[in-house]
């Protein structure tokens, strides 16, 4: 009796952490491809765009100039924020890169934390080690110590190369500490969102959701004269209000660090309060019989696209409001030296500012709704390597019937995004400048020309489904270079026949420009071509 | 219309890995054909090339008189399928499921939905996500059982079901042979495939191994008798097709073929039998040689 007492004693005693650096290595081993792109990407770009500058901007008039460009034009500071010192490489580069930086690293992280979490736990997986020595926190502590180790090495990278191609050491330590710090501020979200949400692909919205809206914010916080606060409130403004090259505010690295804590410690809380593989917000039952509606692909589609449909109309909608409310505000942000003002009346004067505004945030819109499709294109994959394509292929649905109906909304859903945008941001601004009719007129053009140019996108994605199946997650490579190219393209100076790669380089600008048609109708003529090559390919391919 | 199901040397690859090497598999109309091979033989692949899922490299494939491949569409109006592995939406109710998979088919039976949901004893409001593994099964099966079509393929159905389950599957099925339609079960529930299947067939490494009525596999196979004779047995170790014999004074215990159970008797009359005891195989020593003896001849 006293032996069988005593033998769990033999057992080391496994705590709650039991296996984390087990676990750690299994996902570095299945990140071993994605995660050193995501770095080598976010790392080296700001030290290669030393030699941009001083090739661009050799002399200190051009550098002043460049300076009283930047301070004329809001729509630079909504893209990337506050131009604090333009005169020296280090500035420009903080300027014109924290912003995406962080934006990216965020995304990078909350993909990787879901990734090694909250989709194990779908998948099952999780169940498998979950009965091994592994302790209750392990899992988490995984997933936070690699999406963190990652951005903490971002940054080293950055720290290293900057100083390396020749710049201030303390402006570079800056960059590159309040880059890492934006990774952990969003590892911390992520770790939250995976506790919330019933799925891996609710986690991913959360997490993406957060880290958008962290963008926006200080994106109408920098444009606007009222609510400068509100770029305070974003950690990706914090990136930025540290000034790093343009004498550092050390104290603002106390913001994310003391955020950080703050979400983990939430995240850790929650985690014991709910069961493995249930958020928690606990599944409510469902009907016993289906609508009488439910009886086609389409009809499924529907079920399966409407939750994030509405969520991202939703979305576009207030993002469009409230950049519409601070378009015609915009003349005021202009600095008010003599330099800045005969810059602003070359372009064209207050209201051309605000045209040139709109259409680069139609332009924003269209990159961000083409992401909407290309998730909504691989949905297919989803359901094929879920196995839950075959039961519906087994029935009287065609491949090409079944295969329609994601794409309605691959297709649709992004034009619905453009729409709800766009009319959003009309309106907005047609309450300020007291011209709803003409105002709205002009977001809803600008916005629906660069739909062809997300369709590109979005049917290069059912390409790569038709053909390559098993490397679908490239979709989102494309859709990425795409967006690269547009925003960061121009600043490391590619050449123009690089930068027309993308697609979104080819729409006309609306408002502000005249309309075209040519670059239009090629852009139709690549998505058809694309999309039937997809199709054929999925027609002809083996299922599963 | 003879053959439901008419395969002749099938051959599909993934890569350099054969999965079918000329496989063959005849199921006629209106008859129950179990499916049986151990892991990794090629049922599912099979099973997938009938649904039109996979496209055969060669070979000759008729399903319901049409190619599976070319016709999959209006070949599935008359099919139902259950998958082994079977996962739902997670935002769909499991009666919404069946219901939605019934009318892409072209249709449920409504009292026989009723009846199933209640026979299988299924919850139909709750999500897919909140099933166990046996009640996802159960859904699948419900959605093909409840409709109304000419065959059935079953692709190791039973794999989660509970005893109680599997007896009211077993049941279910006997129903759908009353009413004329032809089953492809795949299984490795010798119990079930003993108790509903007509025919069998065997595959090993992507090709058919045996092929008939669970009687006519039994016939190649050995017989073990027990007996105790008159006097202590001669001639018996002299005769082709006795395996593991074993004598105890009077005693005798051997497996025979079948082939040579009639001389083998006639050598213990000789001698005279007190009692006997002779066992047919058993369906699992029946697998069992099937699944490792071809492995080793081939």
């Amino acid at each position: 009796m006293t032996a069988t007492l005593e033998r769990p004693a033999e057992v080391a005693p496994a705590h709650e952490l039991a296996g984390t650096w087990h676990l750690a290595r299994l996902a570095l081993r299945r990140d071993r491809v994605i995660l050193p792109i995501w770095i080598v990407l976010l790392s080296i770009v700001p030290a290669s765009t030393v030699k941009t500058f001083t090739q661009f901007y050799p002399t200190d008039a051009d550098r002043l100039g460049l300076q009283a460009g930047a301070n004329a034009n809001p729509s630079y500071a909504l893209l990337y924020g506050p131009p604090f010192d333009l005169t020296t490489a280090g500035g420009f580069i903080a300027w014109r890169l924290c912003g995406f930086t962080a934006l990216l690293i965020g995304l990078m992280v909350v993909f990787t934390v879901t990734r090694h979490t909250r989709a194990e736990e779908d998948s099952g997986r999780a169940e498998l080690l979950a009965s091994a020595v592994v302790g209750r926190y392990a899992a988490l502590t995984a997933g936070v110590l690699v999406a963190g180790g990652a951005s903490v090495l971002i940054g080293l990278i950055q720290v290293g190369s900057m100083i390396g191609a020749g710049l201030p050491a303390a402006g570079s330590l800056a960059f590159g500490a309040s880059i890492a710090l934006a990774g952990l501020v969003f590892t911390a979200v992520g770790a939250v969102a995976v506790q919330l949400a019933e799925y891996s692909r609710t986690a991913n919205g959360i997490g993406t959701a957060v880290v958008g809206a962290a963008f926006l914010l200080r994106g109408a916080g920098d444009s606007t004269v009222d609510a400068r606060w509100l770029s305070w409130l974003s950690p990706i403004g914090w990136v930025q209000q540290i000034r790093a090259f343009a004498v550092e505010r050390w104290w603002v690295l106390l913001l994310p660090v003391a955020l950080t804590l703050v979400i983990g410690a939430v995240a850790y809380w929650l985690l014991p309060r709910r069961d493995v593989g249930v958020g928690i917000l606990p599944p409510r039952p469902g009907p016993a019989r289906a609508a009488p509606g439910l009886r086609s692909p389409l009809a499924l589609a529907w079920r399966l696209h409407r939750g994030p449909l509405l969520g991202w109309t939703i979305g576009t909608a207030v993002v469009g409001a409230v950049f519409g409310s601070i378009a015609s505000g915009i003349g005021g942000l202009v600095g008010s030296s003599p330099q800045a003002q005969q810059i602003m009346e070359r372009l064209g004067g207050a209201h051309s500012l605000t045209q040139a505004f709109l259409a680069t945030m139609a332009g924003m819109f269209a990159m961000v709704a083409s992401l909407y499709g290309i998730q909504a294109v691989l949905r297919m994959r989803g359901e094929e390597t879920a196995i839950r394509l075959e039961p519906v292929l087994a029935t009287s649905v065609g491949k090409l019937r079944w295969a329609a109906g994601h794409l309605v909304f691959g297709f649709f859903g992004t034009a619905l995004l453009l729409l709800s945008g766009g009319l959003f941001l009309g309106l907005a601004n047609g309450l300020r400048t007291h011209d709803v009719g003409g105002s709205v007129g002009d977001t809803l053009s600008g916005m629906l020309v660069q739909l062809p140019a997300t369709w590109v996108v979005i049917a290069l994605a059912v390409t790569i489904f038709g053909l390559l199946p098993a490397y679908s997650a490239a979709a989102w490579g494309v859709g990425g270079l795409a967006l690269v190219l547009s925003l960061l393209g121009p600043i490391v100076n590619l050449p123009q026949g690089a930068l027309d790669v993308s697609p979104f380089q080819h729409p006309p600008k609306i408002p502000g420009h005249d309309f075209v048609a040519t670059p239009l109708i090629w852009l139709l003529v690549v998505t058809i071509v694309a999309l039937g090559a997809g199709l054929l390919g999925w027609r002809r391919r083996d299922v599963g | 219309m003879e053959n439901a199901i008419a395969i002749s040397g099938l051959d599909k690859s993934f890569g350099r890995t054969k999965a079918l090497d000329g496989l063959d598999l005849q199921v006629p109309t209106g008859e129950v054909h179990g499916f049986l091979g151990p892991n990794g033989a090629g049922k599912s692949t099979t099973v997938r090339v009938l649904l039109g899922l996979l496209h055969a490299d060669s070979g000759d494939v008729r399903l319901l008189g049409g190619d599976p491949w070319k016709d999959a569409a209006s070949l599935h109006r008359r099919l139902a399928y259950v998958p082994g592995d079977v996962n739902l939406w997670p935002n769909l109710s499991g009666g919404e499921v069946i219901d939605l998979l019934g009318r892409l088919r072209g249709g449920l039976d409504e009292k026989r939905r009723a009846d199933l949901v209640e026979r299988f004893d299924l919850d139909p409001k709750k999500k897919g996500r909140t099933y166990s593994k046996g009640n996802r099964q159960k859904v699948a099966i419900v959605a093909a059982l409840a409709s109304r079509v000419d065959l059935l393929i079953l692709d190791e159905p039973t794999s989660g079901l509970d005893p109680l389950m599997e007896a009211t599957f077993q049941y279910a099925i006997q129903e759908e042979r009353e009413q004329g339609r032809t089953v492809l079960l795949s299984s490795h529930i010798l119990a079930e495939v003993e108790a509903l299947c007509d025919k069998v067939s065997i595959i090993r490494n992507g090709h058919t191994v045996e092929s008939g009525t669970l009687a006519e596999l039994r016939h190649l196979t050995r017989t073990s008798i027990t007996a105790e004779l008159a006097g202590p047995p001669n001639g018996l170790a002299k005769l082709e097709n006795i395996h593991d014999l074993k004598v105890d004074g009077n005693r005798v215990r051997f497996d025979v073929e079948t082939r040579s159970l009639d001389e083998a008797l006639r050598q213990l009359t000789q001698v005279g039998v007190r009692s006997l005891v002779s066992q047919p195989p058993t369906l699992e020593e029946l697998f069992l040689r099937h699944y490792t003896t071809e492995a080793s001849a081939k």
